[in-house]
């Protein structure tokens, strides 16, 4: 078996048990990407150097005995996730030589941890979009081909896009991902892989680039449930920095993996069964109840009667919050400047030359959304049906545990496709966004493939901070899927 | 009798509301952390949140929060249990985060109101609608190169408290009165040190102007203006250009002024049409406030005795005149030397030193109670030696001149300069008897009826004997050697 295939759970006992160092684990990383990442474009930028930095003194820790939960551990962080030292950019123009001053909470707590970063990640500018075909880095390439026209270069989903493929290349073993309306879930239905956006609160936003501060979390993603819980439980608790921070105790998501999910109400709500779903999503879903009644769940039909007022709404709070969060990219201070005669054209050239079109439709539509005069129609209508999203899911939770419901309504597609109208795009998020605007938990997990042989997730949402019965139905759904098939493009293939 | 202005067309009456930006005083900025100390190196107090950087996200300082309900429970106002910060959002290189945090819908505190009193004795009440709390911007500096502007953020994201008042204020006078007592309450309270050279307050003046009787009309607000004088200046100009319009048969526009101080003049800043829509909407990287009802009331217990309660004590207690009273109270420094100075003694005897010579004295050296050459301890010894006769009132004026003059205690210099209070009565009755036997003709008189003439005998002998003689024995005398 070669180390890049490892899980991290299994990198973990290889390393303990020396059957492998952590400088050999991320060299073969580090390999791998050189010869993927050329093509796969998943990371903006790779910390040789630094890495190997980190591998060795991970072998130092390892070999003093003191080995913590991801000592040299090789992963991608999303390059949203501000890095001492190390260029964060966001994925766009606007921050190409931005080199931030201080790590952000999530990442230093992974450090804390002994994990080794390999690089930064691509993604969807400023985490705007679903394909990460909105890049300033370019697009990334989805690992997994078309058993019929290999040659279509599928998108990896967004925003965590080059988070999602370099997990599925095995040119990462995990990666940090941060999810604002499903950026974390669809890329990782779409590759393959296992992601969770955890209960917002329960990971610091402090030092992650803002796109929508009161929907933004981040979460990890992996090849398996099990290397999820590892990472999330690294990456969770409470941050007196950052105000939204839950001050609460991090369970042991590792175990809830294993607890297996006899006994409990799994609600199936009704609203997800859109007009226009792929047959086989439709199936699959079935499938998934089918694993999941076998394993001693009782399946119930439940009703979420907003649902169909998420994607709207979604898309007016993002957008604001967007648009007030992205005024500090202004070419005073720091990033991209782009000299103008007056203040105002300062802000105009910086602005014009720094942010793709895809996040100034958001900026526009944010500003729009906020004026005086369309606010109360807006942005105050939006918040009044998002806390109705959110009743919706107080009251189903009091009659069961979880809810059970396709991640994306689509496997990947590829470049160029649904590129044509940003509403088709925003769709692509149905069923991720209801979830984010209630701040509840949701994972997505591979559950199984289309008729094309691509991957398609199965989509768990919770209570709030009760990720460990996610974890527990998602472990369930892996291991009665058994998915034993690879994506085409991948270390060592 | 109201203020009014009189035109052309009749008199006008001038309606003002103030919104006063306090700088709380508290060690860190209101979100950040950073240092608040004014005077810095330019950007030497600036973290990377009030530079507004990439993920960095604010959280309340809890001092600040404090403060402000201290504050709020000084205005007698009522205190919000919930609270919400709000994001306005406008382009400016001062301004790091492309918004400033501040509580637009839900303040921190509600209604209240403060007494102010006028030189005529009267007092008025004038509404608070409300205060909240707020971050400064940085300093836009245009005077540093010929083609660029330096930004220096070092008051970027300091904790101000605004103070808006309903539309009560009826004159300058009223205006000037009611930022007085405004700073007064918040300087005994130590939530802002109510300096305005230094911007920690600052007022902008909403003025418009009405016939009797009238609803308003379209107010201007004159921006940031910074001493107690100029709002009541720009109170008073800008009244009289509205006047102006009106009575050429214009229309004032709502617009935003600033006041000139150099030409005595408001003039225009920004239209309405120019205004911004600042977008506000609730910052989502921020909780809303929800503050405890006991702590409010641990807050309201702990407070210090304020202006209106100490004048009313001094005046029920000390029986002080509201005049001196309110002369008294309106510095709490002040408020704190007189009582000093009062504590064990007779308060309208040290009323009268500390607003006569003691003020006088101050003016003439042109320093402050603060700095003042004379401790409260020493101008209350002063007080104790005329109370046990050791030198009478008018040598205390002069011991108190030397007391200015070489900040020593009064009983040294008394002692030094020999001018103990000569209480021996047969020094006295000879004293006395030289100066009648010296005015034979004017004792004549006396004794006739021109009783008037006891003055006279006093001051032949107070200045016979160097005027350290005991009045009381000088007069007791007199009479019995008259009579």
């Amino acid at each position: 078996m070669m180390l890049t295939d490892l899980t991290i759970a299994q990198a973990q006992a290889g390393l303990r048990a020396k059957t492998f160092s952590a400088e050999e684990l991320a060299l073969a990383h580090l390999h791998a990407i050189e010869t993927l990442n050329p093509r796969l474009n998943a990371y903006i930028t790779v910390n040789h150097a630094r890495a190997m930095d980190q591998a060795r003194a991970a072998d130092a820790a390892l070999a003093a005995g003191q080995g913590r939960a991801l000592t040299g551990i090789p992963l991608a962080i999303k390059d949203l996730f501000c890095t001492e030292g190390v260029r964060t950019t966001a994925g766009s123009k606007m921050l190409e030589p931005f080199v931030p001053p201080y790590e952000s909470t999530v990442t230093a707590q992974l450090l804390r941890d002994g994990a080794v970063f390999l690089g930064k990640a691509n993604l969807d500018e400023f985490a705007m979009g679903s394909s990460n075909m909105t890049s300033a880095f370019g697009p990334v390439e989805n690992p997994w081909k078309r058993l019929q026209n290999a040659d279509a270069v599928l998108v990896p989903g967004g925003s965590s896009g080059g988070s999602a493929a370099a997990v599925a290349a095995r040119i990462a073993m995990g990666a940090t991902g941060t999810d604002t309306g499903g950026s974390i879930r669809q890329p990782a239905s779409f590759c393959g892989i296992a992601g969770i956006k955890p209960t917002y609160g329960r990971c610091s936003r402090w030092g992650v680039v803002a796109f929508a501060s009161s929907l933004d979390q981040p979460g990890p993603l992996a090849r398996t449930v099990e290397d999820c819980a590892i990472l999330l439980e690294s990456m969770s608790g409470y941050d007196p920095k950052d105000s939204t921070s839950a001050n609460l105790p991090v369970p042991d998501f590792q175990a809830a993996c294993r607890r297996g999910v006899k006994g409990l109400r799994i609600g199936v709500p009704r609203e997800y069964r859109i007009d226009g779903m792929p047959g086989e999503i439709e199936a699959l879903w079935r499938q998934g109840m089918d694993w999941l009644r076998d394993a001693g769940a009782e399946i119930v039909d439940v009703s979420l009667p907003h649902t169909k007022y998420g994607l709207p709404t979604y898309y007016i709070v993002a957008p604001a919050e967007c648009s007030s969060n992205l005024a500090r990219y202004d070419g005073v201070r720091f990033g991209l400047r782009a000299d103008g005669g007056d203040l105002r054209d300062l802000y105009e050239r910086t602005r014009a030359a720094g942010f793709g079109a895809e996040v100034r439709r958001r900026i526009l539509i944010g500003t729009y959304v906020l004026s005086a005069g369309y606010y109360d129609a807006y942005y105050l209508r939006a918040q009044k049906v998002r806390a109705l999203l959110l009743k919706d899911f107080t009251d189903v939770f009091t009659q069961v545990d979880a809810l059970l419901v396709p991640t994306a309504p689509s496997a990947a597609f590829a470049q160029g496709e649904n590129m044509d109208d940003p509403i088709k795009m925003y769709l692509n998020d149905a069923f991720t966004i209801p979830a984010s605007m209630a701040g509840v938990p949701g994972m997505s997990v591979p559950a199984g493939l289309d008729a094309d042989g691509l991957p398609l997730g199965l989509q768990i949402i919770g209570k709030p901070f009760d990720e460990e019965t996610v974890f527990a139905v998602a472990a369930e759904i892996e291991r009665s899927a058994g998915i034993v098939a690879l994506p085409s493009v991948r270390a060592g293939a | 009798m109201a203020y009014t202005l009189e035109g052309s067309t009749g008199l006008w009456e001038v309606v003002v509301g103030l919104e006063v930006h306090a700088q709380i005083v508290s060690n860190a900025k209101l979100f950040s952390g950073a240092a608040t100390a004014f005077g810095a190196e330019p950007n030497a107090q600036v973290s990377f949140i009030d530079a507004g950087f990439p993920g960095m996200l604010p959280v309340i300082n809890s001092e600040c929060v404090r403060q402000a309900v201290r504050a709020g429970l000084g205005l007698n106002a009522r205190i919000n249990p919930v609270s919400r910060f709000d994001r306005k959002n406008y382009f400016y290189a001062d301004l790091p985060q492309g918004y400033q945090i501040s509580q637009y819908e839900h303040p921190i505190v509600g209604a209240g109101q403060i007494e102010i009193e006028l030189a005529d004795g009267s007092t008025r009440q004038i509404g608070v609608t409300r205060l909240h709390l707020e971050q400064d911007a940085g300093k836009s500096l245009h005077d540093q190169h010929p083609t660029k502007t330096f930004i220096d953020l070092n008051r970027a994201g300091v904790a101000l408290m605004e103070i808006v008042s309903e539309p009560d204020i009826r004159s300058p006078e009223e205006a000037g009165a009611y930022v007085r007592k405004l700073r007064s309450i918040l300087r005994y309270l130590g939530a802002c040190d109510g300096n305005m050279e230094e911007g920690s307050l600052r007022a902008d003046v909403n003025v418009s102007v009405r016939k009797h009787g009238e609803p308003y009309r379209t107010r201007c607000e004159v921006k940031n203006v910074n001493s107690i004088r100029f709002v009541m200046q720009a109170v008073e100009a800008e009244a009289l250009r509205q006047i102006e319009v009106w009575e050429a048969g214009g229309t004032v526009q709502q617009e935003t002024r600033l006041y000139d101080s150099h030409r005595g003049e408001t003039r225009s800043m920004r239209s309405k049409e120019d205004a911004h829509d600042y977008r506000y909407f609730p910052d989502p990287d921020l909780l809303p406030l929800v503050l405890d009802e006991a702590w409010i009331e641990s807050l309201r217990a702990e407070l210090p005795e304020l202006p209106d309660a100490k004048k009313a004590r001094l005046i029920a207690e000390h029986g002080l005149s509201p005049y001196d009273a309110s002369v008294l109270v309106a510095e709490q420094s002040t408020a704190m030397f007189y009582e000093t100075v009062a504590k064990g003694r007779d308060p309208k005897l040290a009323a009268n030193w500390v607003t006569g010579d003691f003020f006088a004295a101050l003016n003439r050296t042109g320093r402050t109670v603060e700095d003042s050459p004379v401790s409260a301890r020493d101008l209350g010894g002063l007080l104790d030696l005329i109370a046990d006769k050791t030198i009478n009132g008018r040598i205390a004026k002069d011991v108190f001149e030397a007391m200015v003059e070489t900040g020593r205690d009064p009983a040294s210099i008394v002692e030094e300069k020999g001018l103990r209070q000569v209480v021996d009565t047969s020094a006295i009755e000879a004293a006395v008897q030289k100066v009648l036997d010296a005015n034979a003709a004017n004792v004549a008189q006396y004794k006739a009826g021109a009783t008037k003439l006891m003055g006279f005998f006093v001051g032949q002998t107070m200045k016979a004997m160097g005027g350290k003689g005991n009045p009381a024995l000088i007069n007791e005398t007199l009479q019995r050697l008259l009579s």
